[in-house]
């Protein structure tokens, strides 16, 4: 995999260097077709600038929402998103798939 | 994630070392793996760390089911490479396409009119023969190697170091007739036999002929090679 990710980490990094506070979310599982492999990374920091991806698009804008609260109280969270979840309609994956997604703020 | 696994992981990318980082999702411990070892929060069995190596050497990223909840290890890997024989019009397009693509790309050309910093920005030039600069730069399977010059006494030399040695991608500029004549020469060195490894007419046929299009067919090429493993 041509590693994107590292791009993220070193935006991580500026973001730290300048004093944000910066969470970090990461596709842990994915079942069916969802666009981002296992790994794929989307940061966060507490002015809501965001730079990665975990889905290509369809499920960043909840990601971003709950990175700010693991900005805020420091406790990781595991989110699951996919087209049986109960906000599929409005969070859901497009593409029919699954995704796991763990947050954790970068201290 | 503390910040001093933040800066070895970015420490690693600089040394072309992979490197990866062990959670367990339940409470967000972690430890470090580098090499054969992980060090941290997290403890790993035999098994686990066995596996955790498996993963890091294939740059994998994967969810391990274990008695305490999953441990997910996240690998990084270091890019694969690009070497670019001819700092010619169609490298000018190809090199950053690579590059954006997560290639560590470099270009070998002894001309010095063609492999310049203005014309390549950013890039590593090589302006030295194929054959002393390919050993330089160092053949493994995560290097794709494309000669573009057309040019024998510059192509020939790369495709002969690159025939001997275990890259995933070999691409050559150049007709049919073009390249039936080169492995007329290759058959000289006694390299016949390896070359249908040569992709040639290089890259995916897109039926493009613009610099920018032929580019675009080579990095695919390269890219379907990368993963049909």
């Amino acid at each position: 995999m041509a590693e994107a990710a590292l791009d993220v980490l070193a935006q991580v990094r500026q973001w730290q260097e300048a004093g944000k506070g910066v969470a970090l979310a990461t596709v842990v599982n994915t079942w069916g077709s969802s666009p981002c492999a296992a790994g794929s990374h989307l940061a966060v920091n507490a002015d809501s600038a965001f730079v990665g991806s975990v889905s290509g698009g369809c499920i960043e804008g909840a990601v971003v929402t709950e990175a700010l609260e693991v900005i805020a109280d420091g406790k990781p969270r595991q989110l699951e998103y996919g087209v049986t979840d109960e906000m599929a309609w409005s969070i859901g994956l497009a593409c029919g798939g699954k995704v796991q997604i763990y947050v954790e703020r970068v201290e | 994630m503390k910040r001093d696994y933040l800066q070895q992981i970015l420490a690693a990318q600089v040394q072309k070392r992979p490197i990866a980082v062990a959670t367990r999702l339940a409470d967000g411990a972690q430890s470090i793996c580098d090499g054969a070892t992980c060090a941290g929060e997290v403890e790993l069995s035999a098994d686990q760390l066995a596996e955790a190596h498996k993963l890091l050497v294939a740059g994998r990223s994967a969810a391990l089911a274990t008695s305490k909840g999953e441990i997910f290890l996240r690998s990084y890997t270091p890019p694969a490479k690009m070497v670019v024989i001819g700092a010619v019009h169609i490298a000018q397009y190809l090199v950053p396409m690579a590059a954006l693509a997560g290639f560590e790309v470099i270009v070998i050309d002894p001309r010095q009119a063609f492999a310049t910093a203005a014309r390549f920005p950013g890039v590593t030039l090589i302006t030295e023969w194929p054959g002393p600069a390919l050993k330089k730069v160092g053949l493994d399977d995560r290097t794709a190697v494309v000669t573009l010059t057309h040019d024998p006494k510059l192509d020939d030399p790369a495709l002969v170091a690159a025939l001997q040695s275990p890259v995933f991608y070999i691409g050559a500029l150049g007709s049919t007739r073009t390249h039936a004549k080169r492995i007329e020469r290759l058959r000289e060195h006694g390299l016949a036999e390896l070359a249908p490894r040569i992709h040639a007419p290089v890259g995916l046929d897109l039926g493009g002929r613009a610099a920018a299009e032929i580019a675009v067919s080579v990095l695919a090429q390269v890219i379907q090679e990368r993963y049909r493993r």
